[in-house]
């Protein structure tokens, strides 16, 4: 039993379902949601999406080709399966799976 | 939905690699239930981090799904006694199955929630499973993540015309990271984000009415 891992996941926990619902306290049916917030929501979808794969990037650094290569080449394979196939789980196997050759084999 | 069968994996590999087992990966999956999040806390468990840190980073990592809750709001508001359950389960993938079906039901709500949950802590004791019995550190893995984001990401370009929102979403993304930083970058981001949307939407009002 680690103590310290079982409050860090209970941390984590409580942190994000407060997040979750937040938003829910203040809005919905019967409270007034102003128009701007619903314009506002419609918007951010795709926004978010780009922010969370510059997230995933963030740690790229072009000093060394072991930095930038794996991560592109798989990033581009994914997107090119997606393009190819617009099947989810292959892209993301595909991507993987680049990924993890170019790390443990060639990039070591 | 089948992605998280993989990112799950992944997950329990990762967290199994680092010495926490199937019970661990239990309690993550069915408790914090975020992925990108539960990556990030295997760091935090063996880096030793303080509460007050996995605090601290959870809000900023998962500060996103707040903007999830709103977009969905008024569509869960009237779900009744699985309203709780449907707000807990608002995660990445289940919001951006949520969010571009307007068809969508309580009923189908539920059932994307509870498929999408039960993917996720499938793949999460499977893939913690599978890395116990194979002494590999399975380097790489969660670069799973990052596949899922740009999947869908690429799937929502796909479907629309207005690419606006995605390119502020990267643009605001990228300045506030070369400004910021890699660890700082995220709340900066959203608040670009957000500023950069409302001008948008401001403006495409006015041209509206004229």
């Amino acid at each position: 039993m680690d103590k310290h891992a079982i409050l860090i996941i209970a941390v984590a926990a409580l942190v994000t379902i407060a997040i979750r619902f937040i938003p829910f306290l203040f809005l919905g049916k019967g409270k007034k949601t102003p128009a701007f917030l619903t314009e506002l929501s419609a918007l951010l979808p795709p926004a978010v999406m780009g922010m969370l794969v510059i997230y995933c990037l963030k740690g790229t650094s072009f000093n060394a080709p072991a930095n930038w290569v794996p991560v592109l080449v798989s990033a581009a394979v994914t997107v090119g399966l997606h393009l190819w196939r617009r099947k989810t789980l292959l892209s993301i196997l595909g991507g993987t799976i680049v990924y993890m050759l170019l790390v443990n084999l060639i990039f070591v | 939905m089948a992605g998280y069968l993989a990112l799950g994996a992944g997950f329990g590999i990762v967290l199994q690699s680092k010495g926490y087992g199937v019970l661990y990966a239990l309690a993550m999956s069915l408790f914090i239930y975020a992925g990108s999040m539960q990556f990030v806390a295997v760091n935090l468990i063996t880096g030793g981090a303080s509460l007050i840190t996995a605090a601290l980073t959870t809000l900023m990592v998962n500060a996103r799904h707040l903007l999830y809750g709103i977009s969905m709001a008024n569509r869960y508001s009237e779900t009744g006694k699985v309203k709780p359950y449907l707000i807990f389960a608002l995660t990445d993938e289940t919001y951006s199955i949520v969010v571009s079906d307007e068809k969508m039901e309580r009923k189908d709500f539920l059932t994307v929630s509870l498929l999408d949950h039960l993917y996720w802590v499938a793949g999460s004791v499977i893939g913690s499973l599978i890395g116990g019995l194979i002494p590999w550190d399975f380097k790489g893995v969660d670069f799973a993540l990052t596949a899922l984001f740009l999947t869908v990401f690429t799937e929502q370009v796909l479907n629309t015309k207005d690419y606006l929102p995605a390119v502020i979403g990267v643009a605001a993304s990228v300045i506030s990271l070369l400004i910021f930083g890699a660890d700082d970058f995220l709340i900066p981001a959203m608040i670009l984000i957000s500023l950069s949307l409302m001008v948008l939407n401001l403006l495409r009002r006015r041209a509206r009415h004229g």
